[in-house]
């Protein structure tokens, strides 16, 4: 345990303190490049105003995670069931996953307003993706041997996807989330930046009007420790929902 | 005359299409299987056992030819039979007792009585303290073990075992030939085993079908003259000695000439 949180709480340790020295160092104006030390001593300053909106940017990612998963499940679902569903529709999701973010948050925001629906529909449309995707590959590729053993002794449609396509879709469905959730609040930063009244995005926006550098070094810092704690509870539920892999070093059954 | 045979098949063919050729894999083939009978089924790699599980599962359907179970013709429907393949096949999610009663619980038996079963039997082939564990802690040898109680107990008019014990160490596979032997014994059921070992066809079963390389015909039907319950050293007999001589010469003479 202790050996895999030492090496990254030293590294990062190690980079601020270059970074402090650097700016030290070479004498960066603040406003080019603030030290952490500054960053730090302005989140205190404005901190009840940061955490107004972090606290809202957090609402906001919480519920497109949310949404995104749910439609990332149930479009899965139904591609799965449906194969020349998913041979119509794949090439139409990809190509939406190509659009670029900052030209879809201010369409989106043209077309519904300034209001939740449009940062909602935004998440939804960049949360589902890696889900549906990755699930749709779990259920699709669950063991060949075992959907062969589960035809031979006559097991239904449904029973095959309870216990076979959904269990094996799971560790495809936690690769999803975690990258679902890595995305989501940089999205909602953008989408907050684009048309808000309030969220990190909201305030990164304010700040760099105001040229106010080190806040806004702040906010980013928020912003990573949201995701991080977004990352972190998906990897967390992932450990408590897949009990059954072998841990690492347990060597398990042996077969040829 | 004969009385309702558990397995019956008649005149099965079967072949593949692989690129553009037909594959003839099973020639006319007609067996059966009585109640409480061990037939197995000897042939080379490659020759079509598997491909007939498949049929007999209902799984693929004949291109000729019938398959009836306890007397109903069945050729094409699931369901009909208890299946046990090479590998064990243990979903690695479920414990060790939960993969037992789920299949137990796709036959039709009910959830209670299912995991009831499922622990009275795992602690009387002595694996109930590994019950409630996931399969991956199992050694290959417990894992088949438990894949074959998991066939044993589904109540299913006959079993199917594929090549049980093929991915196993050779002291290990000795060690699963007796285990399956005595509890066999002590639960007669109707077995249709495969396997391409000749001695572990002669240790088993009561009668034997030796099947030629694809397209598989069935070359000879044997009649293991072996009492039951089987002696440990049956191999050791001259009998057996011979037997399986005459396996192996019939076995080479179907196979076709080496260029
Ligand atoms: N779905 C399929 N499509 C095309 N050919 C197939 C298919 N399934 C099996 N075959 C072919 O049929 C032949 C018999 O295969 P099968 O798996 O039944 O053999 P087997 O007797 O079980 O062999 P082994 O002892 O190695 O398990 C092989 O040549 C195989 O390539
Ligand atoms: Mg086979």
């Amino acid at each position: 345990m202790l050996r895999n949180i030492v090496p990254p709480v030293l590294s990062v340790t190690v980079f601020l303190l270059v970074w402090q020295a650097a700016c030290k160092m070479f004498s960066l104006p603040p406003y080019m490049l603030p030290d952490p030390l500054r960053v730090a001593e302005r989140m205190a300053e404005d901190s009840s105003l940061l955490l107004k909106h972090v606290a809202a940017t957090f609402q906001l990612a919480l519920m497109g995670v949310a949404a995104g998963v749910a439609a990332g499940i149930i479009v899965a679902l139904i591609l799965h069931f449906v194969p020349w569903l998913r041979s119509a529709v794949a090439p139409l999701i990809v190509m939406s996953q190509n659009i670029p973010l900052i030209v879809l948050a201010p369409l989106l925001i043209m077309w519904f307003g300034f209001g939740l629906s449009p940062k909602l529909i935004l998440l939804v449309i960049i949360c589902f993706f890696p889900i549906a995707w990755s699930m749709l590959a779990g259920l699709r590729h669950a063991e060949p041997h075992l959907r062969e053993y589960l035809a031979m002794i006559g097991a239904s449609r449904r029973q095959m996807l309870l216990r076979l396509e959904l269990p094996a879709s799971l560790p495809y469905f936690f690769s999803g989330l975690k990258i679902t959730t890595t995305y989501s609040v940089s999205s909602v930063v953008v989408a907050e930046w684009l048309g808000s009244s309030k969220g990190i995005g909201y305030y990164l926006y304010l700040k760099f009007k105001g040229y106010d550098i080190a806040a806004a070094f702040g906010a980013v810092a928020c912003i990573i420790a949201l995701s991080l704690l977004f990352y972190g509870a998906a990897a967390l539920l992932e450990r408590l929902v897949i009990r059954w892999r072998p841990r690492t070093g347990e060597k398990g059954g042996r077969q040829a | 005359m004969s009385p309702i045979h558990k397995l019956e098949l008649s005149g099965v063919s079967k072949s593949y299409r692989r690129r553009g050729h037909l594959l003839p894999v099973l020639d006319h083939i007609s067996l059966h299987v009585r109640e409480g009978e061990f037939v197995t089924l000897l042939g080379p790699s490659g020759s079509g056992k598997s491909t007939l599980f498949r049929l007999i599962g209902g799984v693929e359907r004949p291109d000729e030819g019938s398959i009836s179970i306890a007397g109903k013709e069945m050729t094409g429907k699931t369901g009909h039979v208890s299946y046990m393949p090479q590998q064990a096949s243990l979903f690695p999610w479920m414990s060790v007792a939960d993969n037992i009663s789920t299949a137990l619980v796709t036959c039709g038996v009910e959830k209670k009585e299912a995991k009831e079963q499922a622990r009275e039997w795992l602690s009387r082939i002595t694996l109930g303290d590994v019950a409630d564990e996931y399969p991956h802690v199992l050694s290959g040898g417990m894992q088949q073990r438990v894949s074959f109680l998991r066939a044993l107990l589904m109540p299913r008019d006959v079993m199917c075992l594929d090549e049980p014990f093929a991915a196993l160490d050779a002291l290990t596979r000795a060690e699963m030939q007796r285990w399956l032997l005595e509890l066999w014994e002590s639960n007669r059921r109707s077995v249709l085993f495969v396997t391409h070992s000749i001695e572990e066809a002669l240790i088993l079963s009561d009668r034997i079908y030796v099947l030629s390389r694809a397209p598989a015909r069935i070359l000879r039907e044997i009649t293991v003259p072996f009492e039951r319950p089987r002696r440990s050293d049956v191999w050791t007999l001259q009998e057996f000695v011979e037997l399986k001589k005459d396996v192996l010469e019939l076995l080479e003479e179907g196979e076709p000439a080496i260029v």
